[in-house]
């Protein structure tokens, strides 16, 4: 995975609060083979109005993405967090985000950044106009205006997510453990192995 | 001398390779069963990473979601997820049952018949139902299409130990109750959500007078009471069942292998999170009138009113389900009409389930409002041996439709569906909405049960057309 450190960019001042995974990615899209190309179907009922937010020449390829609170509620599907991840998305921030949303959106790099509603809307009403920064090393928003809002961060995944390790990687690093594990099962229940 | 631990707790401390100070545990997967719907996206992972499947050997891929089961093409999108499945099995030298493969078939109806699942292993699908292989022993469960990947790579995954719920069927049924009707009786008493967070351990008298394909039944069922995983301590009926199976252990390793499943049954005095207690002889045959699997009622019953759910939240669900089943409350099951019969999926498509319904349908022939009668073998080998017995004779005499094996119309992907407002008495696993086909209506029950209901063309105690 591309590592996170820090990403400075429009962000689209989408605000919508129990966003589920059937707006962001519509279950007839579902029956792709692949993760990526998914972006030109993500909200795409929403997208169906050409005046939508997500369309607009400022917003498109933005990388923050300012949404209300439990976002990513619904069905368990991974299509979301991919067809966020190819619309060009690396950041979402809202107020609250849905469980197996957030386990789903770090196991592929995308980065959720949790703030009180009071910050979102100071985001929100500043995001048209300029540029906002997520820095996840020093884990804090920071604009041109001198906010600064900082964000709490699981350390285990904001090693993940700064390192660009994915979880594969991270698991990689066990091998040797794994190895000494598979030495002792082969050595002990022999009939697990399949010829 | 340690303290005495569950058959889970055994299980899972026999494949923890790390523990993270969070509580997380590395955990060893002993065999993993791909298909094609869930697993595209995870091998293109691993390509974009240019990682390899770490232990081929033990990856087993089958094509089942997506099959049609008659000999004709498959649709464009569903050829093309078929066809990345042969791709992405070949490029990575996984073992592939693909479509006209003799071994082919439901994945959870294969690994158990060719004694890939056994017990104490752990197992792995990227389907919701694996849980069916923790009728051997086994800890088998559900995962997603990042796990997926996790696994192909590692072998591996990280997880949290669950808690444990006993769920306890003591005494015996009584005549006609089937391995279905303990199951739905299961969730009907627990609930969806009844088993959330924990895995289910099955035990009492009944349990144990089952065959191993029965055990299946009821562990297919435990997603459907919110659980992670069901399991099932392995007997002699076990080991009686394995024997012999291509890829079960034989000779030397058969005997070694025995001896450390017999260690795996719960411990005398070892303690459960949660227990319920569901009394044998009380289970009437059931079957569903709504659209969540815990809405079940005995064939002898009614449909019941929405005032009877003090819960406005339930109340307005119940109202909801029986507007979607076309159903009135208070209405007599038996006088409701079926025109579909589907007899199949990873909860029932074995050679027992096909006796059991053949056993009813002998002689007989569908009612005359039947528009379909699916017969869907889940394995080739299911078939095969169905036929060696001539069960697909009783089958087309009788007027249904022998079909190759696969999930068909379990879950309304493939061609084979119910139209909308048509109903269908299926020995499946779900009756959600939409689940076989937009606008399909569901009763779930046992073969036996769905045989009956062919027979006379609404639902029907098929006890009324067996003799005791
Ligand atoms: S038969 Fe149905 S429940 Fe079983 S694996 Fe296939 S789709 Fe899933």
């Amino acid at each position: 995975m591309t590592p996170f450190t820090m990403v400075t960019g429009t962000a689209i001042p989408f605000g919508r609060a129990n966003v589920d995974t059937d707006v962001i990615i519509p279950a007839r899209f579902l029956k792709t083979v692949t993760r990526t190309g998914l972006g030109m179907h993500a909200f795409d009922t929403l997208r169906q109005d050409p005046t939508n937010i997500f369309d607009q020449p400022r917003n498109v390829r933005a990388p923050i993405l300012i949404a209300g609170d439990n976002f990513g509620c619904g069905s368990s599907r991974e299509h979301a967090p991919w067809a966020l991840a190819d619309l060009g998305i690396r950041v979402v921030i809202a107020p609250g985000f849905a469980d197996i949303f957030a386990g789903n959106a770090f196991k592929n790099g995308l980065l959720l950044v949790v703030l009180p509603q009071a910050q979102i809307d100071r985001l929100m009403a500043i995001a048209p106009e300029v540029p906002i920064t997520v820095d996840l090393e020093n884990q804090v928003v920071t604009t041109p205006f001198q906010d600064r809002f900082a964000f709490p961060m699981d350390p285990f995944r904001r090693e993940c997510l700064l390192s660009g390790a994915d979880e594969i990687a991270l698991t990689l690093a066990a091998a040797p453990a794994i190895a000494v594990f598979e030495a002792r099962l082969a050595h002990e229940q022999p009939w697990v192995a399949l010829p | 001398m340690s303290s005495p631990r569950t058959l889970y707790q055994k299980v899972w401390d026999a494949h923890v390779i790390e523990r993270r100070p969070d509580g997380q545990c590395l955990i060893w997967i002993d065999r993993h069963l791909v298909h094609e719907v869930t697993s595209p996206q995870a091998f293109d992972g691993l390509r974009l990473a240019n990682r390899p499947v770490h232990r081929p050997d033990l990856t087993i891929a089958t094509a089942d979601h997506n099959v049609p089961t008659t000999p004709g093409a498959p649709d464009a999108e569903s050829a093309a997820q078929l066809a990345a499945l042969d791709t992405n099995t070949s490029d990575f030298g996984v073992r592939l049952m693909g479509r006209h493969h003799p071994d082919q078939g439901i994945v959870h109806v294969i690994g158990p018949e060719l004694g890939l699942t056994l017990p104490g292993l752990t197992i792995v699908c990227g389907d919701s139902h694996t849980a069916t292989h923790g009728a051997l022993g086994a800890l088998a469960f559900g995962i997603g299409t990042s796990e997926v990947e996790h696994v192909l790579a590692t072998q591996t995954l990280w997880l949290r130990p669950a808690r444990t719920m006993e769920v306890r069927i003591a005494g015996a049924t009584g005549f006609g109750i089937t391995a279905k009707d303990i199951a739905l009786a299961i969730v009907g008493q627990l609930g969806t959500g009844g088993a959330t967070g924990h895995v289910i351990e099955y035990t009492g008298e009944a349990i144990r007078a089952l065959s191993i394909e029965g055990r299946m039944t009821i562990a297919n069922m435990a997603i459907e009471a919110g659980a992670r995983a069901g399991m099932i301590a392995p007997d002699d009926t076990t080991y009686a069942y394995l024997n012999g199976r291509r890829h079960a252990p034989a000779g030397e390793a058969w005997a070694q292998a025995e001896a450390y499943w017999r260690t795996l049954p719960t411990d005398p005095g070892a303690a459960y999170d949660a227990t319920a207690t569901i009394d044998a002889n009380q289970i009437a045959p059931l079957v569903t009138w709504g659209t969540s699997p815990e809405d079940v009622a005995a064939i002898t019953g009614r449909v019941p009113s929405p005032a009877d759910y003090p819960d406005p939240a339930k109340r307005a669900s119940v109202e909801a389900s029986l507007a979607y089943m076309g159903l009135f409350a208070g209405e007599r099951l038996e006088d409701v009409t079926v025109q579909h019969i589907f007899l199949g999926s990873c909860t029932n498509s074995r050679i027992e389930d096909l006796r059991a319904a053949a056993a009813v349908l002998a002689g007989r022939y569908i009612a005359p409002g039947i528009a379909q009668a699916l017969a869907v073998p889940g394995s080739g080998a299911v078939k095969r041996q169905a036929e060696a017995e001539g069960l697909d004779r009783i089958f087309t005499d009788a007027g249904f439709e022998w079909r190759e094996p696969g999930c068909s119309a379990c879950l309304g992907m493939n061609p084979d569906k119910v139209p909308p407002g048509e109903r269908c008495a299926s020995t499946s696993n779900r009756n959600f909405v939409g689940r076989q086909g937009p606008g399909a209506r569901t009763h779930l029950m046992s073969p036996a049960m769905a045989a009956a209901a062919a027979v006379t063309g609404r639902l029907t105690d098929v006890r009324q057309l067996v003799a005791a």
